[in-house]
């Protein structure tokens, strides 16, 4: 069993052949055609991810009403919310990335990990800003060692523990291994942070909305640019992770083109 | 018979997930209440006062808040048991009753009485407008 994948797998777009024998899954996974996809899937996921976010804040910011208990502090939520959701959502997404980078070898699984990992990590540094400057006029402090907060700042060290290892696997020209387990182990994480205000008491408040159930504990007028933003979030992490992907296969191309016009020279 | 390479990794990946979930669920059950923020009434009810500060959670009990001065006295309650609690010092601007709070202190061991050094406004997770919130909460005279 060879440990290591031959030049040619790593080539960024292999052989259609080749492809078609592969099973129902690894059809999405070839670069040309996630290429293809890619090209459409950018504006579409752009266009109404900026449209959503401007109106959502611009509800939220503007046009909804405070909170009763909170007055106006209540708008920090319409950014801290959505990147709570990307930044957790995004780690889910970097450990399902890797684990299909671990077991079946596809480059463009790790690709996209590496593509997710920046993003996601913005998006909980953004939310663990926002939170801050919301608890100072809300809790009267900027930061407790309570057990959702802990557990948000744990993943962000993840995320930058993941950069950090996969950069430097990356200048040893590894298949970075070591980040996508990282990745991986990290993810036990994400049931704490869903959990943690559950499981123990905390000064972070419980979660208002109960997606499976429907329901959720926010009034009408401030729930929907709440989702608004959310949604418009969400295409907006979507269309970045797509054009960081798109850059990163780009940039591979480049690579091996100067890799060939070398060999040819030399 | 031999596995193929990749079914090979998955049942390692798959094995690996389901010892570190274990492994992760033994740790988090042992520690227990160690990571809990603060204590409810009821936790502390019932046992010695413990000798370090601790922090103490629950709701304010509606018409026990007493101000004289810069000194507070209030009751929190899990709606099972209470804690007597005093403070001096200026108070979070959401503290009031009926609402949570989050107390950091001692326990006086002879009069049971709470010692706060820094009180904390807990927020729930109920929002609405104030016209939503109506007359309940207009006789606490917080509505803008």
């Amino acid at each position: 069993m060879p440990q290591r994948l031959s030049p040619r797998h790593h080539a960024p777009f292999p052989p259609r052949a080749r492809v078609l024998k592969a099973p129902a899954m690894h059809r999405f996974a070839n670069p040309a055609r996630f290429l293809r996809i890619a090209r459409w899937a950018t504006p579409l996921t752009l266009v109404p991810g900026l449209l959503l976010t401007i109106i959502g804040l611009y509800i939220g910011l503007f046009a909804s009403p405070p909170d009763y208990q909170q007055g106006e502090s209540v708008r920090i939520m319409y950014v801290h919310v959505p990147a709570a959701w990307l930044g957790s959502g995004g780690y889910l997404g970097l450990a399902i990335a890797s684990a299909t980078a671990l077991i079946w070898r596809h480059p463009l699984a790790s690709i996209a990990a590496r593509a997710i990992a920046p993003v996601g990590a913005a998006f909980t540094a953004i939310c663990l800003m926002s939170g801050a400057l919301w608890g100072k006029p809300t809790w009267g402090t900027y930061w407790v060692w309570d057990a959702r907060l802990t557990s948000m700042l744990v993943l962000l060290f993840l995320y930058l523990g993941y950069l950090a290892l996969s950069a430097s696997e990356g200048e040893q020209g590894g298949e970075r291994k070591g980040a996508a387990i990282l990745a991986l182990v990290g993810a036990i994480n994400l049931p704490i942070i869903k959990y943690s205000v559950e499981w123990w008491n905390t000064l972070h408040q419980g979660s208002s909305i109960n997606v499976l159930a429907a329901k959720s504990t926010i009034a009408p007028e401030i729930l929907t640019p709440l989702l608004l933003s959310v949604a418009g979030f969400t295409l907006l992490f979507a269309a970045i992770v797509l054009m960081r992907m798109r850059a990163m296969l780009a940039e591979q191309r480049v690579e091996a083109r100067a890799r060939r016009l070398a060999e040819v020279l030399a | 018979m031999k596995l193929k390479a990749k079914t090979q990794r998955l049942y390692l990946v798959i094995g690996a997930l389901v010892a570190l979930g274990g492994a992760g669920a033994l740790a988090f059950s042992t520690l227990g209440d160690k990571a809990t923020y603060f204590y409810a009434p009821s936790d502390l009810a019932g046992k010695p006062a413990p000798d370090a500060a601790i922090r103490l959670g629950g709701m304010v009990e509606k018409g026990s808040l007493v101000k004289s001065g810069q000194t507070v006295r209030f009751i929190v309650t899990d709606n099972a048991k209470t804690v007597p609690v005093t403070y001096t010092g200026i108070l979070p601007d959401l503290f009031r009753e009926g609402q949570g709070v989050i107390a950091e202190g001692r326990v006086d061991p002879a009069s049971g009485v709470f010692t706060a050094e820094t009180i904390l406004a807990k927020h729930d997770e109920k929002y609405m407008p104030p016209e939503v919130a109506g007359a309940m909460h207009k006789a606490e005279g917080r509505v803008s």
